[in-house]
């Protein structure tokens, strides 16, 4: 769903998991919100941490750290939660914090070098430079179960 | 027919969903009959009612329910002009019609097979009760001139345009070849007041072969003098396909009548010899024999810009009443503006469920939104008499009344779910040879649409019983000094904030003597046991109680009454009985209004705040050295008075902690399980008893084992409702396969 046109103009919001940028296409970010306590569930994967009331929806927690198979920084009031529609369902995304957001083309964005990575599914999309700073663009249909449900 | 065709379906499952309301008016009507109302309007319901199901059923070639629709219809027009005064007997044989009618309708909409023997059977009795009137059929049709039904029309010709279609059928199978048929349609003015759509009547022609279509715009006038509502276009075809005419008719049955259509053959060489003498090349549909129309299936949505701009009238539900079929001589468009205008529409919305599913979760928010605005503005230190706080408090009265609103919304009269059970009374009493009478009461109390539906099966069944096995046969009746007519009663009342329904007989009540008896041999309880009349009543609902057939003359059909209780626990309610011997039995049942609200119990485990369905919560106890027993490492029975009963620490369970608490001294919930086992579940802290707004579980995520769904507390925190059977299931599946649980799973 995150394949635009050549060289159409793509915003990405950049954000921080264990000291490490990373981004996600802003289309698919639904809203950005405080961390609140959550409510865990049983017998879940460890990198779900909970569900939150989110107006009245019940809202699944990732805590994407984990997800990244990183570990997992002291949770505090700083943390954001950012809350992302995949196909229609929407899941919330547990960052350190949220930095900016970023207007580019597409023919910024470069392919991530094969291999470069020792995670059984390639989570990142794509890799660009923002101020000489390195930048992961988040593959979001690896990071969150869609219809095809992975087993987690 | 082109039924796998998503318009075409959608148009036929709206005329079923017409047929359940028209089943419903006619289930009403009939009782009025039976209850003595002279009242002529009644047969002419009942007529419509049948009418309207025969006409659409035609549309859709629906065979059989035609079939058996035209000749009930037949027997109700000579009730209804008055050459035959219906008996006891004829409305019993009406109200069997009218069953085996919706059974007709239902096994089509299913494409189940039909009860061919069944329809032959009530056709017959009817055909017995018209006797030689039905002879006459023929000459009396100038009678039902002024309902526009000309009723000897119908039935001879579906049947030849059936034969038509059969020996027509034979020929492309001598000779494979594709016929050539050129085909003119022009719709009238009717055709759009009808909500038909020519842009899919064209679709489904070009399903049938190689259609080349062109429009013809001739008729087009100017933009200034165009009528947006006057159809001007007209479309030529040329088809080449491997069928006959009568498949090219089909698609435009819909619009029989109510277009300018001429089909003109250029089959091949032997198919035209065939075709002649039937069906000359040039033929107008109007004069067609075939002239049912089908208005009572509701507008197709249009996506055409102007031309097929439908009129209000066409976008309300056209009424069910007097389909009449144009006659040839019949303008069209006139037919149709008399019937939309022959009756007013019942001002009702038919609407999604998925919006109404909408609206309550949005009114839920604004329930939790509102109170953690409220509970925000105390903590601020307001003054209650603030302008802000007053204003809260009406904002709080509003959104109560807009959440009471809404479930309305989803609230239905039993109404139908009543008409349904004396069905079942008519069918079990002349199965059993028993004179029984149904009395209902409070039919327009409103339940939830989903519990409605989720209540037949264990009425049907407690309904079965009382006429089966609650009422005496009328010897014993009479002797008893009763009347020989046994009643059984249906009630609903709204009762506190829940649905009382109770199933009532004037039988002779339990034999608690046998139930006992039964209960020893089968193992159930002690053979010394002393019970209370209402314990030994209530050992009706122990499976496996009745699951034998020996014991058939107290709850028979192999089912048990344990079902019955699984089903109402199912829809968190509660079931009873009562009985009192010589006077009848009655069963009584408490449901809550609303299946999107549950009673629960709101307990701490390991910190996290969990609810459990109260109606599963038997007791609570408090644990002591002396009370529990240890079986083998890390399994614990606890001892409620007589009976041991497995102990389970809901925090290990749900992964919450690695051990059990000390057990002394810690509260556990005593719980009924579905199968009727107990089970103790060991928690923290009860906090709490409160209704709590159900929210579903996105399913995307592994759903852990005993966790039913969530709701959000005041605080606006999510709390986990519990499905303790779930639960239980889980911590017992043990490889050994013992009843009892030799190892605690621990969660990760």
């Amino acid at each position: 769903m995150n394949d635009q046109k050549q060289s159409s103009d793509i915003e990405l919001l950049t954000f921080k998991v264990a000291d490490q940028e990373y981004s996600l296409d802003i289309t698919s970010v639904r809203e950005i919100r405080g961390w609140t306590r959550t409510t865990p569930m049983p017998h879940a994967p460890e990198y779900m941490r909970g569900v939150i009331n989110l107006r009245g929806t019940v809202l699944p927690v990732m805590d994407l750290a984990l997800r990244l198979n990183m570990t997992s920084q002291e949770i505090s009031d700083r943390n954001v939660i950012i809350v992302v529609n995949m196909n229609g369902a929407l899941t919330g995304l547990l960052v350190d914090a949220v930095s900016d957001i970023v207007a580019m083309k597409e023919d910024d964005l470069q392919p991530p070098p094969e291999a470069s990575s020792n995670q059984s599914v390639p989570v990142v999309r794509a890799l660009t430079l923002i101020d000489d700073r390195m930048i992961r663009v988040l593959d979001l249909s690896a990071i969150v179960p869609g219809s095809t449900d992975e087993a987690a | 027919m082109s039924e796998e065709n998503d318009p075409m379906a959608e148009i036929r499952s709206s005329f079923f969903i017409e047929c359940e309301e028209l089943l419903e008016a006619l289930q009403d009507a009939l009782a009025e009959i039976d209850d003595g109302n002279e009242d002529p309007e009644s047969i002419n319901v009942v007529f419509r009612a049948v009418h309207s199901i025969k006409g659409g059923a035609g549309a859709f070639g629906l065979e059989p329910l035609v079939r058996f629709a035209h000749r009930y219809e037949t027997a109700l027009d000579e009730v209804r002009s008055g050459r035959l005064v219906p008996d006891a007997d004829a409305t019993r044989l009406f109200f069997s019609a009218a069953d085996h009618l919706s059974d007709l309708v239902r096994v089509c909409r299913d494409d189940e097979e039909v009860p061919t023997e069944k329809s032959d059977e009530l056709l017959a009795q009817l055909d017995a009760l018209l006797g030689d009137v039905v002879e006459e059929e023929e000459a009396e049709v100038a009678d039902f001139e002024p309902l526009g039904v000309s009723m000897s029309l119908d039935l001879p010709d579906i049947g030849s345009a059936g034969n038509g279609a059969t020996s027509l059928n034979l020929s492309p199978m001598d000779g494979p070849e594709k016929s050539l048929f050129h085909i003119r349609f022009k719709p009238d003015f009717g055709v759009f007041e009808t909500g038909n759509e020519p842009n899919l009547l064209l679709r489904n022609l070009a399903e049938l072969g190689i259609a080349d279509i062109s429009c013809d715009m001739g008729d087009l006038p100017l933009l200034a003098e165009l009528a947006p509502e006057t159809p001007y276009l007209a479309w030529n075809v040329v088809l080449e396909a491997d069928i006959d005419e009568s498949e090219i008719r089909e698609v435009f049955e819909f619009v029989d009548g109510l277009c300018e259509l001429s089909i003109s053959s250029n089959s091949a060489q032997k198919n035209a010899t065939d075709l002649t003498p039937i069906s000359p090349p040039e033929m107008e549909i109007p004069s067609a024999p075939n002239a049912i129309v089908a208005e009572n299936t509701s507008p197709v949505k249009t996506e055409e810009p102007a031309v097929s701009k439908m009129t209000p009238a066409a976008k309300e539900p056209t009424n069910t009443a007097a389909k009449s079929a144009p006659t040839p001589s019949t303008k069209p468009a006139e037919a149709t503006a008399k019937q939309t205008k022959s009756k007013t529409p019942k001002s009702v919305v038919r609407v999604d469920l998925d919006r109404i599913e909408r609206l309550v979760n949005l009114v839920g928010e604004l329930v939790i939104n509102q109170a953690m605005l409220s509970q925000s503005l105390e903590k601020v230190g307001l003054s209650p008499h603030s302008d802000a706080m007053s204003g809260m408090d009406e904002f709080q009265r509003l959104t109560r009344d807009i959440q009471d609103s809404v479930m309305m919304i989803r609230a239905q009269p039993v109404k139908s779910l009543f008409q349904r059970m004396s069905r079942i009374v008519r069918e079990a009493s002349s199965a059993v040879k028993k004179d029984v009478k149904l009395i209902t009461i409070g039919e327009t109390t409103e339940i939830d649409k989903t519990v409605i539906e989720r209540l037949a099966d264990p009425l049907t069944h407690m309904i079965r019983n009382a006429v089966d096995h609650g009422l005496e046969n009328s010897e014993d009746r009479i002797a008893a000094g009763k009347s020989s007519q046994g009643s059984v009663t249906l009630s609903a009342a709204h009762r506190s904030g829940r649905v009382e329904i109770e199933v009532s007989d004037d039988g002779a009540g339990i034999n608690r003597p046998r139930v006992l008896q039964i209960a020893i041999e089968k193992g159930l309880i002690a053979a010394d046991s002393v019970l209370s009349d209402s314990e030994t009543d209530n050992l009706l609902f122990l499976p496996g109680f009745s699951t034998n057939a020996e014991v058939t003359d107290l709850s028979g059909r192999g089912v048990g009454m344990d079902v019955v209780r699984t089903a109402i626990q199912a829809l968190s309610g509660r079931i009873n009985i009562t009985s009192k011997k010589g006077v009848g039995t009655k069963f009584s049942i408490s449901l809550p209004l609303t299946l999107a609200v549950l009673d629960g119990m709101v307990v701490e485990v390991a910190n996290e705040t969990l609810v459990l369905p109260l109606n599963v919560v038997v007791e609570t106890l408090s644990l002591t050295d002396n009370n529990v027993e240890m079986i083998a490492p890390g399994q614990n029975v606890v001892r409620v008075r007589d009976g041991f009963v497995p102990l389970f620490d809901l925090g290990v369970e749900l992964g919450y902690r690695d051990t059990a608490l000390n057990v002394a001294g810690s509260i556990v919930l005593l719980i009924a399980l579905e199968d009727g086992n107990r089970a103790a579940l060991i928690i923290d802290k009860i906090q709490d008893q409160r209704q709590v707004v159900i929210k579903g579980l996105d399913d995307r995520y592994s759903r852990a084992p005993g966790i039913a769904a969530a709701t959000i507390l005041g605080d606006g925190q999510i709390a986990l409702i519990l499905d303790p059977t779930d639960i239980i299931a889980n911590a017992t599946e043990t490889p050994t396969g013992s009843t009892l649980p030799t190892e605690r799973k621990v969660g990760t």
